[in-house]
């Protein structure tokens, strides 16, 4: 279903209301690679550590768009658009390697790692025959150049020169919760990819809902990892689209509200028999067990105990999201904690113990929502503001979401 | 060819995902050792010497812990698998222990009637044979696939 984004109407309620054709339309998705991916927005590359030594690249998206990321000969990361200058053909065909100069397969027109056509094959013709006229410049059409911003060893990119700075982009309250988990050099300890049945953004809403997690998830409630009376709190920032929620473990209040409440998350009488895996260390020193960031339109980074990943959310259509995991610890780790950090990988991911419901969750509002664009979601919880907030019985940073979502797409 | 070892071989594996296929899957922590480890990953994790699993369980105790979280906590929808493994190549270590190298697919049939193949890999297992029934000391999942539809809930 598609229809002209200038005839759609928000809802008069504002952030509180989520129409649903906003997951469902051609239109809506198109104007987002526009005006999100390939607008004013940081889109997530991924590690540093990924592109260790010159030379290093890895095949990537912005959006739809395919990118190489690469460490110049120099040195200086670089990222620019997977397209061959000639016909449009994908420049690079490998996930990942090392590389003086990169070719296009199809016709062996050569690039360096800036993304600089350096090559026309037979540019000049054989013998004095063929080539291509002396006014030729096909250099016009080379892969578009996106600006490279790191920030605690993560690399984000962008194409537009309107594009704030990155920290100021991300807030300068959410930038600190980066700053103490990306607080050394990391080491990549391995990734893999959970492709969800349905849009980005009902992801990244799910990311940003602290009020879910512990509903859906009963490996938390059970374990008292993320009890909602649990000191903690969440902080909005950026333009609404940055988002920090955090919890204390070991400061759980000991209080009965989900067994009152009658809840099936709290069903009591639940225990492990290798609890083990649970043991975390204080490794960051506050106090933080369990901290989610995200960062508009599609970084999240987790810390959940010792367990560290970042996630980069990629459109893949508007019914299908591919949601790439990197799993880091850092470059001092010893055997024991890598150990650690591995068993405690059994709660994320598409099997993960707290995290496997979410493919299926958003892959259920896709589908129970098939039939009611005109419909709205309800998103009061906490209040109908974008503010931080000590508690977590809140939807404050979905709101934010959809504050700075609206502003993009003028919507 | 040890014709014997390579049936025993591959009894174990069939009656392993039988267990798994038929939803026994209180039984499926019985099929490795007390200390015997268990784990899922990606090709390209494994190629590139990555420790980052899918899955992992060092003990029965953390097999039992999944079985439990998968019929108490976690939420999915009705599914099940259908295994198909073939092309195990068996090798004697010692007395004691044997290796494996199996491929496998699965197809996974939702509750709505879709069935799609869901993952194709290797097993790569480490076998004890000298007690009453073989076990395996160590399950390695090897997907081929970087890519994982929706969720991984069943074991593999």
């Amino acid at each position: 279903m598609s229809a002209a984004p200038e005839t759609r109407a928000w809802p008069a309620e504002g952030v509180t209301r989520v129409p649903y054709w906003v997951y469902q339309d051609e239109a809506i998705y198109s104007r987002e690679q526009e005006r999100i991916y390939r607008g004013a927005a940081w889109n997530f590359l991924g590690l540093e550590a990924e592109l260790p030594n010159p030379g290093d690249f890895k095949t990537t998206f912005v959006g739809e768009m395919p990118v190489v990321a690469a460490r110049d000969l120099q040195g200086t990361l670089r990222c620019f658009e997977n397209r061959c200058a000639h016909r449009g053909a994908l420049l690079c065909l490998k996930n990942r390697g090392n590389v003086k100069e990169i070719a296009c397969v199809y016709h062996n027109w050569t690039y360096d790692l800036e993304g600089n056509l350096t090559g026309v094959a037979f540019r000049r013709g054989i013998n004095g025959q063929g080539g291509m006229p002396e006014d030729a410049r096909p250099e016009r059409e080379a892969p578009r150049k996106l600006r490279v911003a790191t920030f605690c060893g993560l690399m984000f990119a962008t194409l537009s020169d309107a594009t704030p700075p990155i920290e100021r982009y991300i807030g300068p309250e959410v930038a600190a919760k980066i700053r103490r988990v990306m607080k050394g050099p990391v080491r990549v300890l391995g990734g893999y990819s959970q492709v969800l049945p349905s849009n980005w953004k009902l992801y990244f809403e799910n990311v940003k809902d602290t009020y879910h997690a512990s509903l859906l998830h009963l490996f938390f409630s059970t374990f008292r990892l993320n009890r909602l009376e649990q000191k903690g709190g969440v902080i909005v920032g950026g333009d609404g689209g940055s988002h920090v929620s955090f919890t204390m473990m070991k400061t759980d209040s000991g209080g009965d509200e989900y067994e009152r409440a009658g809840m099936r998350s709290a069903s009591g009488g639940y225990r492990l028999e290798a609890p083990q895996m649970l043991e975390s260390v204080d490794e960051i020193g506050d106090g933080i067990t369990l901290q989610i960031l995200t960062v508009f339109p599609g970084f999240v980074l987790q810390q959940i105990m010792n367990c560290l990943a970042v996630r980069q959310v990629l459109p893949k259509g508007v019914n299908r999201t591919e949601l790439v995991w990197t799993a880091f610890g850092y470059a001092g780790d010893d055997e024991r904690m890598t150990e650690l950090r591995m068993k405690q990988a059994n709660l994320i991911g598409p099997a993960g113990y707290i995290s496997l419901e979410d493919g299926a969750a958003t892959g259920f509002v896709q589908r129970g929502a098939a039939g009611a664009s005109e419909r709205a979601s309800f998103v009061e919880m906490g209040g109908r503001g974008v503010e931080s907030n000590e508690s977590r019985v809140t939807e404050t940073s979905v709101r934010g979401l959809w504050q700075q979502y609206r502003k993009h797409m003028d919507l | 060819m040890d014709v014997e070892l390579q049936l025993t071989v591959e009894n174990l594996l069939a009656r392993y995902v039988h267990a798994l296929d038929d939803d026994r899957l209180e039984e499926w922590p019985d099929f490795f050792v007390e200390q015997g480890r268990y784990r899922i990953t990606t090709a390209e994790n494994f190629e590139r010497k990555l420790p980052l699993p899918i899955i992992y369980a060092d003990s029965r105790a953390m097999l039992r812990d999944r079985v439990s979280a998968l019929r108490h906590a976690n939420i999915y929808e009705a599914q099940r698998y259908r295994h198909a493994v073939s092309s195990t190549l068996v090798e004697r270590l010692d007395a004691h222990t044997a290796r494996a190298a199996s491929n496998f697919q699965v197809v996974r049939i939702m509750r709505t009637g879709e069935s799609v193949l869901f993952a194709s890999g290797r097993y790569l297992d480490r076998i004890r044979i000298d007690g009453e029934h073989p076990q395996f000391e160590e399950k390695t999942v090897v997907l081929d696939s970087r890519g994982v539809d929706t969720l991984l809930a069943i074991p593999l």
